[in-house]
């Protein structure tokens, strides 16, 4: 499903990503872990098309697509979605009211009517039970104000939403207290099919033991420098990371 | 001939239409004195700087309004707030249009200032309050002085509250090929009274126009007053809205300013606060674009204590538009427990549109809350990308942004209807298909 090769990113001329390669294929849930500045967000937001970074070398594709001139939001309709480290705050408009206009403007790319109101109601009333949303928080202005885990909540709300063919979760686990963290974690694992991929970015191993990865990737200063099974990321929690950093410079 | 001089010579032609032995003659005729000895404001004047008349004094205007045909309601009915029902005071190039208005007498007055300064029983309310506000040495307010005689007159007795809100529609029908009017409007709340007005100018086609507007406002005690002006008038219609306020003890005054076109704007907006416990609400949207101009200019003057006044002002510039927001904030030496706000947030969207903007406090008392706050920006980069991440275009996720942004001033909008019209140009200025409720 995804395949990146080679990738290299800069911002401002400072290299971030210094030639990424990964694969992640339908039905499979990856995990990235790595050390604080390793170049985790900047993959994920490069993936979803953030312009501040330059991609220098390497090549995303989606389902064999190169995402190269996509604009986000193209990206988003052919199914990416990134749940960020920090959500974005803005005033003056509503969660429904994003929602609506986010699940809509998809449609008509894919050349859709909008969708009936009715049935956007259902839908919404439906993905904020299952995220254990309350209604009263749904007219509010989207993340201001929120607290950290009720961003992070309302990131999965919007992924359960709009039901993306691959979501990258970037450290989506911060800020969640022990129940949040279950809510969130099933409402991840309700995404989960055949045709669906997840990679999910976390410091910690207690995120992976709801949502339990196939693959573990360890990045350090812009490269995967380690990949592993599930069991890598007992590890790492145990030894830290210095013993891969040993590695890599050996 | 300049405009100035055209002016001067047509308030004698001005005199014959008029009675000249009633006594607002003779404030007329003072008025005229000082038009003549300072003529119009000059970019020389530090209130001036930025908002050149030069262009308007070249054009030759006709200065006496003839009366034109008739309009069909249909064709004009969308300048209307038509989903409520509403008194209405309609004019047609200058001339009270009765066919389209609905007036009353009934407990309160809506009516014409013409009626109001000839007929005898309003005398003594004329006396108490017409030019008692406004200014009588600003040039343009006393050029409009000077040829006052026509305009919306509303009266709200004591405890009074007329039925329904009042829509004043100025329409010009391009019968010349360019207009001056004057329109000169008085409204008055007495005690404990409540009145909602609505007012446009609107010119209905390419013909020149320029109008110089003085309303004056008296809001007594316990008194609320709400002015909503829609300025969204066409590219070759210009306007100098002169509004002079009056407040008295607890009284509540809101004018909300809504600046979506035309060619050349200055509002001056200017509260005295007579009274304590008074509170001045000033919000202003302002979305330009092409090469229009909207000038605000703003004095509150906290003349007594424990009194507040909240100022809102946003706009958003594209295109070679400019704008300028001037925000003057007196707080006398008695006015102690003074709370007065003052906000005016800018988006440039285009390299060459430009904004001044500019508060002025002059401070005199000790114990006061004064917080004052201008931003000129672009839109923020990081929302961009969250709302295109969610599949939302950029073009519309600037508009939603910038539709967020200027629509949190409407909050303090009264008229739900004229709320949900705002709501509506201001997301056709910005291209955003509402796909939601207001
Ligand atoms: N816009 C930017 N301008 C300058 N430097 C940037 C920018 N974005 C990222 N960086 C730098 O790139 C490096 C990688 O940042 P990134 O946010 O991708 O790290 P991360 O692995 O997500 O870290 P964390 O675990 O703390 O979230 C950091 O050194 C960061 O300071
Ligand atoms: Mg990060």
């Amino acid at each position: 499903m995804l395949r990146i090769k080679d990738l290299h990113a800069s911002v401002e001329d400072k290299k971030i990503l210094k030639g990424i390669n990964l694969e992640v294929n339908a039905g499979e849930v990856h995990a990235i872990m790595g050390p604080n500045g390793s170049g985790k967000s900047t993959l994920a937001e490069v993936i979803a098309g953030h312009e501040e970074y330059e991609v220098k070398k390497g090549s995303i594709e989606l389902d064999g697509e190169d995402l190269e001139d996509m604009a986000p939001e193209e990206r988003a309709h052919s199914g990416i979605f990134l749940s960020f480290q920090y959500p974005v705050e803005i005033p003056g408009v509503s969660v429904t009211n994003f929602m609506k206009t986010a699940i809509n403007e998809s449609r008509k790319a894919r050349g859709l009517e909008d969708m009936p109101a009715n049935e956007m109601l259902k839908l919404i009333r439906e993905k904020s039970e299952l995220l254990d949303i309350d209604r009263k928080f749904l007219s509010r202005s989207l993340n201001e104000g929120f607290s950290g885990g009720e961003k992070k909540r309302n990131e999965i709300f919007q992924m359960a939403m709009l039901e993306p063919k691959l979501a990258i979760l970037d450290e989506t686990d911060s800020g969640l207290d022990i129940d949040a963290l279950r809510i969130v974690a099933n409402g991840v694992n309700k995404l989960r099919s055949e045709d669906r991929a997840i990679v999910v970015i976390t410091h910690y191993q207690r995120l992976l033991d709801y949502i339990v990865p196939d693959y573990v990737h360890v990045l350090h200063d812009g490269k995967i420098v380690k990949s592993g099974g599930k069991e890598l990321a007992v590890e790492l929690e145990a030894k830290g990371y210095d013993w891969i950093k040993q590695e890599t410079v050996a | 001939m300049d405009l100035k001089d055209k002016l001067l010579s047509s308030f004698l032609a001005f005199e014959d239409k008029v009675n000249v032995n009633d006594p607002v003659h003779e404030i007329r005729s003072e008025a005229i004195k000082n038009f003549e000895s300072k003529g119009f404001p000059t970019k020389k004047e530090e209130a001036w700087k930025y908002t050149s008349l030069n262009g308007l004094q070249k054009v030759d205007f006709s200065v006496f309004p003839k009366e034109s045909g008739a309009l069909e309601y249909k064709d004009i009915k969308k300048y209307f707030l038509h989903e409520i029902d509403t008194y209405k005071i309609v004019f047609i190039d200058g001339v009270y249009s009765s066919y389209l208005s609905e007036t009353t007498h009934d407990g309160v007055d809506v009516c014409l200032m013409s009626s109001a300064l000839n007929k005898p029983e309003y005398k003594q309310i004329i006396e108490l309050y017409f030019n008692k506000v406004a200014s009588k040495d600003e040039s343009l307010t006393t050029l409009n002085t000077a040829f006052s005689k026509e305009g919306a007159y509303v009266y709200i007795p004591k405890s009074k509250a007329p039925r329904k809100p009042i829509q004043i529609l100025h329409l010009a029908t391009g019968n010349e090929a360019s207009l001056m009017l004057q329109p000169r409007n008085l409204i008055i709340a007495e005690q404990n009274a409540e009145v909602q007005i609505i007012e446009r100018h609107q010119s209905l086609t390419e013909n020149e126009v320029f109008t110089n507007s003085v309303t004056e406002i008296f809001a007594g005690k316990d008194a609320h007053v709400d002015y909503y002006k829609i300025q969204n008038d066409n590219a070759e219609a210009s306007l100098i809205d002169n509004t002079y306020i009056s407040q008295k003890d607890n009284s509540i005054v809101r004018v909300h300013t809504f600046s979506f076109g035309g060619k050349l704007i200055r509002n001056n907006l200017n509260y005295y606060q007579n009274g304590e416990h008074i509170d001045s609400t000033l919000k202003g949207v302002t979305i330009l674009g092409e090469k229009q101009h909207v000038d605000h200019y703003t004095l509150v003057h906290h003349a007594q204590p424990n009194c507040e006044s909240h100022q809102d002002y946003k706009g958003i510039f594209g295109g070679r538009s400019t704008g300028v927001f001037n925000g003057k904030i007196i707080v006398d030496k008695i006015a102690q427990k003074t709370n007065a706000f003052q906000q005016n947030n800018n988006i440039l969207i285009s390299d060459k549109a430009e904004v001044n903007t500019k508060p002025q406090l002059e401070i005199f008392a000790d114990d006061v809350r004064c917080s004052h706050g201008c931003t000129i920006g672009q839109l923020d980069e990081e929302a961009l990308f969250y709302l295109q991440s969610r599949g939302i275009p950029k073009k519309e996720a600037s508009g939603l942004l910038m539709y967020a942004f200027a629509n949190n001033v409407l909050e303090s909008v009264r008229i739900p209807e004229l709320k949900t019209r705002i709501n509506k140009i201001i997301a056709n200025k910005l291209g955003v298909r509402i796909g939601f409720d207001l």
